[in-house]
């Protein structure tokens, strides 16, 4: 059976003010989905909701792992079974240094039996690994050994969120807008790395406002995102679309959720 | 005189067996009857043959100990001192080497986990058990360049005129009430002299424990370093847990003449029960730089303010401290810089760490007197606390009596954030490695000056806190 994520009318709020009002998605494994819409539109929402950020609060709904609802599983737990959220804005960790912090993760994300204390890989291995695939990224070495996203600048951020990407090899992936920061030529040393984890072997949601990260990685789904409900699901050819003429279109045919967004940011823009 | 033998003390049940709460047999050859007297300070000099004038010291210090009032800042203090024993004396004879030492006191030392980290010098360690030196060796360069690393009772009778020039010089017994009982009890700590121009190249290591219920642990440091010389000297300590009260208050003095460098390093890990109220000090000279690197984990009460008077011009004092206060305890640690001259430097850098309920404050002071200008002085203090249970004070005070200063003062207050907690979590960790990894994470920038092994015993302290299986 291939591995399916599920999301059926999940209605999430944060700090009481409801955000998503019912969003339906199922990705296979395999599968690349590109995720689209306007700022505002809960996109980010719907990856940290997938991960089990505590913030964002599913009112409504179920998150299914090959039927499995995953809402109450905290995120390590979601971590260890496969999930994967490469954050639009990563937090920076001062005076934790990305190859511990790398180590630990890959550890028990390999080895989910694992107990607190246990041993972690054998240094030797992990380092190899870990040199091979910030090679493949360009990324100097010295890099592990600074802190995780401190002082790191916006593109350094989102490589080093790929770089998690190709440790963890998760099964499903929401890269929310990690293309943002990159060059043309990071963002191709992205997709080769996504490519060598092997597209057939990850289900991916994309976030994005660019077009490169989907040329490398063609979408068989476009979802359009509008006031905290997919609106509009299509092939790739929406995705297209929507990066030469914008969201004009999709705003006129969808007034009720477009005056939704238009709220959510006017909230965004007071607070 | 009475002088009363025992052999029994430590006969008592122990409670529940953990990593560091664990009792070694330990036969005793003399101890001081419990309280504090005359006769009983008499009794200490004399069982350790000391000239009269320390003995005459002593009786002075009880006489000012007796005199002072409690203070009345910091935590509270509930001590008996008449239930306390002031002098216990494990081993007649010191040993020289490893081989000497006795095996039950090795034991304790293999329980504690110390010896990866002290093997590796081992000829530069001294270590102190129940108020007396019992083992220590030094290295033989170190004797060839004149430099002097023993017990300070050695030292009385070795280095009698050296050691007197100093001894309570930089705190007399005056100072404070806790510095007054030292004076008047005090056993065991190091002695170091190194003479003008030597660098030792490796730190100079020992290892204090207080391994007898109620007993008071009182040991007196005195390092001279003299010009041009440096020296790193380094004290790691993990005390058992007892239930009834145990008092440690020891006394260190440090000397850094002209164009010299010290840097004395502590982690001390005390039992809950423990009341740790020290008094560190140093004055440098010209050009001289003294930096205090102070970790501080367990102990009901810690009360710890290591201080650096800068006496000449381009003298620099840095002063690094860390607190982790868990449940049940109370870190009152902070620091003290006095620029007495014009030109000098002073750094603070304290973080604190509160959890299940536990206190830390930061008591610092910043004092630039008359004269000084051109004193440049910065502090930073940043706190996590760790819940909502769990506290943490600043108290910062700061006296200019100079125009033309520079005095910098940062003060940061965090709780561990949620975002950064998802983060890790979302990676895989659990929300107790993740938590641990950010309070590591928070002391690295001084746990990265500590030496290798004691930054690897840092952080598996702070793991043990974490877990909450150490108090
Ligand atoms: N942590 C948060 N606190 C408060 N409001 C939030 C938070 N996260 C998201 N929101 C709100 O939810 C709405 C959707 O945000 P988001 O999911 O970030 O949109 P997108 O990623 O599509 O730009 C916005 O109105 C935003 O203000
Ligand atoms: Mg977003």
């Amino acid at each position: 059976m291939t591995d399916t994520l599920t999301i059926r009318n999940l209605h999430v709020s944060v700090e009481d003010k409801p955000i998503l009002h019912g969003v339906d998605l199922e990705i296979r494994r395999g599968e690349t989905h590109a995720l689209m819409g306007p700022n505002g539109s809960g996109k980010s929402t719907l990856g940290l909701a997938i991960m089990g950020h505590p913030k964002y609060v599913v009112t409504e709904g179920e998150i299914l792992l090959n039927g499995e609802n995953i809402v109450e599983w905290s995120p390590d737990e979601r971590a260890r079974r496969g999930l994967f959220y490469a954050f639009q804005r990563p937090i920076a960790i001062p005076g934790v240094k990305m190859a511990d912090f790398l180590r630990h993760a890959v550890t028990n994300v390999r080895h989910p039996e694992r107990r607190e204390g246990e041993e972690l890989l054998p240094m030797r291995e992990f380092r190899k690994e870990l040199k091979e695939k910030m090679g493949q990224l360009h990324m100097d070495l010295e890099f592990a050994r600074r802190y995780v996203n401190d002082g790191f600048s916006g593109g350094e951020m989102k490589r080093a969120e790929i770089l998690q990407l190709a440790m963890l090899q998760p099964k499903f992936a929401v890269l929310d807008e990690t293309d943002s920061g990159l060059d043309a030529d990071a963002v191709r040393l992205a997709s080769e790395s996504i490519a060598r984890i092997g597209r057939q072997k990850m289900g991916l949601l994309i976030i994005t406002h660019h077009d490169k990260l989907l040329e490398h990685n063609p979408p068989q789904f476009t979802h359009v995102m509008l006031g905290g409900r997919i609106v509009e699901t299509g092939g790739p050819e929406l995705a297209i679309e929507l990066h030469r003429h914008g969201y004009g279109r999709i705003r006129e045919k969808y007034p009720e959720a477009d005056a939704e967004n238009r709220a959510m940011q006017q909230v965004e823009a007071g607070a | 005189m009475a002088t009363e033998v025992t052999s029994d003390q430590n006969a008592g049940p122990v409670g529940e067996i953990n990593k560091y709460d664990f009792h070694t047999e330990t036969q005793a050859v003399f101890r001081a009857r419990k309280g504090l007297d005359r006769e009983v300070v008499e009794q200490i000099s004399e069982m350790k043959g000391e000239p009269d004038w320390m003995r005459e010291f002593r009786l002075k210090a009880l006489e000012i100990f007796e005199s002072k009032p409690m203070p009345k800042w910091g935590g509270k203090i509930d001590i008996d001192f008449q239930d306390i024993y002031y002098y216990l004396k494990p081993t007649e004879k010191q040993g020289h080497s490893w081989d000497e030492v006795p095996q039950e006191i090795k034991e304790t030392f293999d329980k504690l986990g110390i010896p990866e980290a002290e093997r590796k010098f081992l000829a530069g360690v001294k270590a102190q058990f129940e108020s007396e030196v019992i083992y220590g060796s030094l290295k033989e360069e170190l004797g060839e360049k004149g430099v002097i690393f023993t017990d300070t009772d050695t030292a009385v009778r070795e280095h009698g005129d050296l050691l007197r020039e100093y001894f309570g010089t930089i705190i007399p017994p005056s100072d404070n009430k806790f510095a007054a009982l030292n004076s008047a009890v005090w056993s065991g700590g190091s002695f170091i002299y190194v003479p003008p121009g030597v660098h030792i190249d490796f730190p100079l290591q020992a290892y204090f424990r207080i391994n007898a219920e109620r007993m008071g642990q009182f040991e007196r440091t005195l390092i001279i370093v003299d010009e041009g010389a440096s020296v790193h000297y380094v004290e790691g300590c993990t005390a058992p847990m007892y239930s009834t009260e145990s008092l440690h208050s020891a006394v260190v003095e440090i000397i850094c003449k002209a164009g010299s460098r010290c840097r004395y390093t502590t982690i001390q890990n005390w039992a809950n029960n423990i009341y740790n109220l020290v008094t560190k000090r140093a004055v440098a000279y010209r050009d001289a730089t003294m930096e205090w690197v102070d970790g501080n984990l367990g102990s009901r009460l810690t009360m710890k303010y290591p201080a650096v008077y800068m006496m000449e011009p381009g003298a620099r004092g840095e002063i690094l401290s860390i607190a982790f206060a868990g449940a049940g305890q109370h870190q009152d640690a902070g620091a003290k810089l006095v620029h007495c001259a014009p030109h000098t430097t002073g750094q603070i850098t304290s973080k604190s760490i509160s959890k299940d309920g536990g206190r830390s404050s930061y008591r610092g002071l910043v004092r630039v007197e008359r004269g000084a200008h051109h004193a440049k002085c910065n502090v930073v203090c940043d706190a996590l606390i760790l819940d909502p249970h769990s506290r943490s004070d600043t108290y910062p005070y700061i006296e200019v009596a100079e125009q033309d200063v520079a005095i910098g003062h940062e003060a940061s207050v965090s709780r561990i954030g949620e975002e950064q907690m998802f983060y890790l979590t979302s990676r895989g960790l659990t929300e107790s490695e993740a938590s641990t990894m950010i309070v590591n994470g928070f002391i690295e920038p001084l746990v990265r000056e500590l030496p290798m092994e004691y930054a690897v015993e840092m952080n598996r302290l702070i793991q043990l806190q974490m877990e909450g299986s150490v108090g």
